[in-house]
């Protein structure tokens, strides 16, 4: 039963062992700043930006697929945002109404629009691509992931794009707290006369909501159980009268949407549009699917597993920051943990008996 | 072997089993699916350990480690899916993983002479050693298999169902061959669900039955019903259930209906109540016309009308009208393998379980539950794989999934195919029912008896043609083959 439990739990037990060794490693070697409340708040942050576009990618892997483009898409979606807030008609007001007011709403409204359906689009023509000529995704998406980055710097000039401050609403600033961790989306509430400010960064709650719509729509959906039904056996699927083609197209274009909320994260992130920000963005996040027990073979992944998957990889970058061990080494380190994961979880998924079996052979030629 | 013991977790798989092969003799092994015949090979070929008893070749004891310990040691396994390198050429095929192969490198001409002597004594003298494997037929690369266990020096091969995917002249050249080994001193040992096919072969038998063994001896010595009975654990007196059915009124009205390719325009109409057997050679378009019919191959011309509604468009639309399919290829095809039994059952009709655009799990599961129930499928659960359940229960499960879309009209390709006795019985009785409640049945099958006992009326296909249907009665096996291989236009 224990094992049952420890299994069906592993991301997140992985986690909890990743955070357990990073916080008595940096005890002793660094300067104990790993548990603090400041450190996880950066953490919890830096795993939205992961996390966000990785709930869509989830869809897509338990579909039986893959976007390699989703990262240059990302940053193609923040600079879309970029070249909107600068070309904005005024500067951003202090209110959304009001008459001098209502014009930067319209077209902050505008931006916003324009912003999720480019990443609709980036999404859609992946599905139609695939769907309509059968090439398999890693190919198409492959071909889009290079077509989304020269579109980027087309609109960027080949450069980043940098807004004007006084064009950046203070809401916008709010949805990333990043380094400046006293901004929160939720104000303090006044009660019996005390302060209570609730300090979970926005970028979190916007994550947690995000994770439980696409969790309910996996589970709970129609369009849910027939994108695991397609990413088990898209024949079976077909047999069984689902419109395979049709729901794939819904897949990547969902995907897409949470890629350009992704993208309006990392704008409010590093506050500029670079389209060339988002090359290896995409491995990153299928990382993170990964870690948290999507199968890249179709028909096995979870939402929660997922951010678990984020939060890993923030972790370890983290922890690795703290104990001042050089990027280089971090690259590596994640990397191991990515292979030990798909590892584990064939293990997890497939017979053990393989796995004995590879021991007793090597004990026979040794 | 004696005193075989396997577990896998809870499930005890082979229960002190013991097993006997002479050289020279071929023992037929012979179970239900799901009996335990397949681990006992597995832990044969050391695919499996064993976790009691012990095992010995020639006197010496024999414990294999792994597929390649067990080659070594004279023992070799031929699966029901051939495990051949496909784009390997056919020399490179027979040295995988031989022993002798060099330090690392192939000496191809050292080995050309004693590959072309095992070909030879496989009767694939005219093959070229270089032809590409995948090319060849599934009988030739089947025979291919059987010179790579030669040339390992083989003093056991295991046979797992070869002949499930062959066609018949090729059987017969399968036995002649296994016959050629057994001259060489070679112990065989075959496993096969078909007993004609058994008693031409074997000079043995042994029967498994829920991991155990329950009776063996000398083929010549014991009756086809006698083995049945020991592979079910009862008299099977009524492999083909009677089961009172009347006619209705024409139910799905086929005119002049073409595919693509195949099948050619086909007229047929099947009344309401009927069990309507359909039989053909492999290849004779009997497929394409139920998946024409069903929307998945591409309608080139003609009509098809349910209860005097013309039905056309997608899959979906066919299935709203009434119609549902059985999948003759039930692993990769008919079921999701990798998914839960409810979650098999329920697909693609859930619309039902809609409470405000969410999904009622609860309401689903309960309902695929209850069909479980009433198809007995076999397993912990309802939550379980549909992987870890056995050929026959996979397809009650898909059984259960038709039933779930209250189809009217169930195309049923091949739903025996790979199938045990006693399940087999379960589906013919099954089959008989649902023909009683009213329900119109397409009943593809290439096993003829089974045709001949079940059906109403049989139709024989023939190059893409429905060439003649009669009533079950009026047909025997042989008319219906001299209609299936007519060649006449």
């Amino acid at each position: 039963m224990l094992k049952k439990l420890l299994w069906k739990f592993g991301p997140l037990f992985a986690l909890v062992a990743i955070l357990v060794f990073f916080a008595v490693a940096e005890k002793y070697w660094g300067q104990g700043q790993f548990l603090s409340t400041r450190n996880f708040r950066v953490m919890m942050n830096s795993a939205a930006l992961i996390a966000v576009p990785a709930f869509g990618m989830t869809i897509i892997i338990i579909s039986g697929g893959i976007d390699l483009s989703a990262g240059t898409a990302l940053t193609l979606c923040g600079t879309v945002l970029a070249v909107m807030l600068k070309n904005a008609p005024t500067a951003a007001p202090d209110t959304f109404f009001g008459d001098d007011a209502l014009a930067f709403t319209l077209w902050m409204f505008f931006a916003l629009v324009l912003m999720t359906l480019t990443g609709a689009g980036c999404g859609l023509i992946n599905g139609t691509i695939i769907s309509a000529t059968k090439v398999v995704p890693f190919i198409v998406t492959l071909g889009t992931m290079t077509i989304y980055l020269g579109v980027g710097q087309i609109l960027s000039n080949e450069s980043t794009v940098y807004a004007p401050k006084e064009n950046v609403p203070e809401w916008l600033n709010l949805c990333y707290t990043g380094r400046i961790a006293e901004n929160y989306l939720i104000p303090p509430i006044n009660l019996f006369g005390q302060e209570i400010a609730f300090k979970i960064p926005s970028s979190v709650i916007i994550t947690v909501i995000l994770a439980g719509m696409a969790g309910i729509l996996m589970r709970q959906t129609v369009f849910g159980r027939n994108v695991f039904a397609i990413g088990s056996s898209e024949s079976t699927a077909r047999l069984c009268g689902i419109n395979a083609p049709l729901t794939l197209m819904a897949v990547y274009t969902l995907s897409g949407v949470f890629v350009a909320i992704g993208g309006l994260l990392y704008y409010a992130d590093v506050k500029n549009g670079n389209p060339s920000d988002g090359q290896g963005k995409e491995l990153e996040i299928i990382a993170a699917v990964v870690l948290g027990g999507g199968s890249l073979s179709g028909g096995r992944g979870s939402i929660i597993g997922t951010m678990v998957g984020a939060l890993i990889i923030t972790a370890i970058r983290s922890g690795c920051g703290l104990l001042s061990i050089p990027n280089t080494y971090t690259y590596i380190i994640i990397g191991c943990i990515i292979i030990i994961a798909v590892v584990v979880d064939q293990l997890r998924h497939g017979s053990p008996e393989w796995f004995f079996q590879m021991i007793s052979r090597k004990t026979k030629t040794s | 072997m004696q005193g075989i013991c396997k577990r896998f977790g809870p499930t005890i798989a082979l229960d002190q089993v013991s097993l006997n092969v002479n050289a020279g003799e071929v023992l037929a092994l012979i179970g239900e699916n799901g009996a335990g015949k397949s681990t006992l090979l597995k832990v044969l070929s050391g695919a499996h350990r064993a976790d009691r008893g012990q095992i010995s070749i020639g006197g010496k004891p024999y414990q294999p480690r792994g597929p390649l310990d067990a080659r070594g040691a004279g023992v070799a396994m031929i699966y029901q899916e051939l495990n051949l390198a496909p784009d390997l050429s056919v020399e490179d095929n027979i040295l995988l993983g031989q022993a002798g192969t060099g330090k690392g490198l192939l000496f191809r001409k050292q080995q050309r002479q004693k590959i072309e002597e095992a070909l030879e004594a496989v009767g694939l003298g005219s093959l070229s050693p270089t032809a590409i494997v995948g090319q060849q037929s599934i009988a030739t690369q089947q025979l291919v298999e059987v010179a790579r266990a030669l040339i390992s020096n083989a003093k056991i091969i295991l046979f797992d169902e070869p002949t499930s995917s062959l066609p018949q002249k090729d059987v017969a050249q399968l036995f002649e061959i296994i016959d050629r080994l057994k001259k060489n001193n070679i112990g065989i040992v075959y496993i096969s669900h078909f007993l004609e096919e058994v008693r031409t072969v074997a000079d043995g038998y042994s029967v498994l039955r829920d991991g155990r063994s329950v009776g063996s001896g000398r083929m010549e010595n014991v009756s086809d019903s006698e083995i049945i009975s020991l592979m079910v654990g009862r008299d099977v007196s009524e492999l083909y259930p009677n089961i009172p059915h009347d006619l209705g009124d024409v139910r799905l009205k086929i005119k002049s209906m073409r595919g693509q390719h195949s099948p050619h325009p086909i007229d047929l109409s099947i009344r309401a109540g009927e069990i309507f057997g359909i039989a053909g050679l492999v290849g004779s378009g009997r497929t394409e016309l139920v998946r024409t019919l069903f929307g998945l191959d591409h309608l080139s011309g003609g009509q098809i009308e349910l209860d005097g509604t013309r039905i056309k468009g997608s899959v979906k639309a066919r299935m709203r009208a009434g119609l549902g399919m059985l999948s003759e290829d039930r692993k990769r095809e008919g079921l999701a393998q990798e998914l839960p039994i409810i979650e098999n059952t329920t697909m693609g009709s859930l619309k039902r379980y809609l409470k405000f655009t969410l999904l009622d799990l609860d309401k689903r599961d309960n309902s695929a539950i209850e069909l479980m129930k009433e198809v007995e499928v076999k397993a912990h659960s309802g939550y379980q794989n549909v992987a870890e359940l056995s050929g026959g229960n996979q397809q009650k499960v898909a059984i259960a999934r038709i039933l779930h879309q209250n189809a009217k009209v169930l195309i049923m390709d091949e739903p025996t195919k790979g199938i045990d006795v006693g399940t087999k019985a379960e589906i013919y009785r099954m089959m008989g029912k649902l023909a009683a409640q009213g329900k119109t049945i397409l009943f593809i099958s290439s096993y003829l008896p089974e045709l001949l006992s079940v059906c109403d009326r049989i139709g024989v296909m023939a190059r893409g043609r429905l060439r003649e249907i009669r009533e079950a009665a009026d047909w025997t096996e042989d008319s219906i083959m001299s209609v299936a291989t007519s060649s006449d236009r």
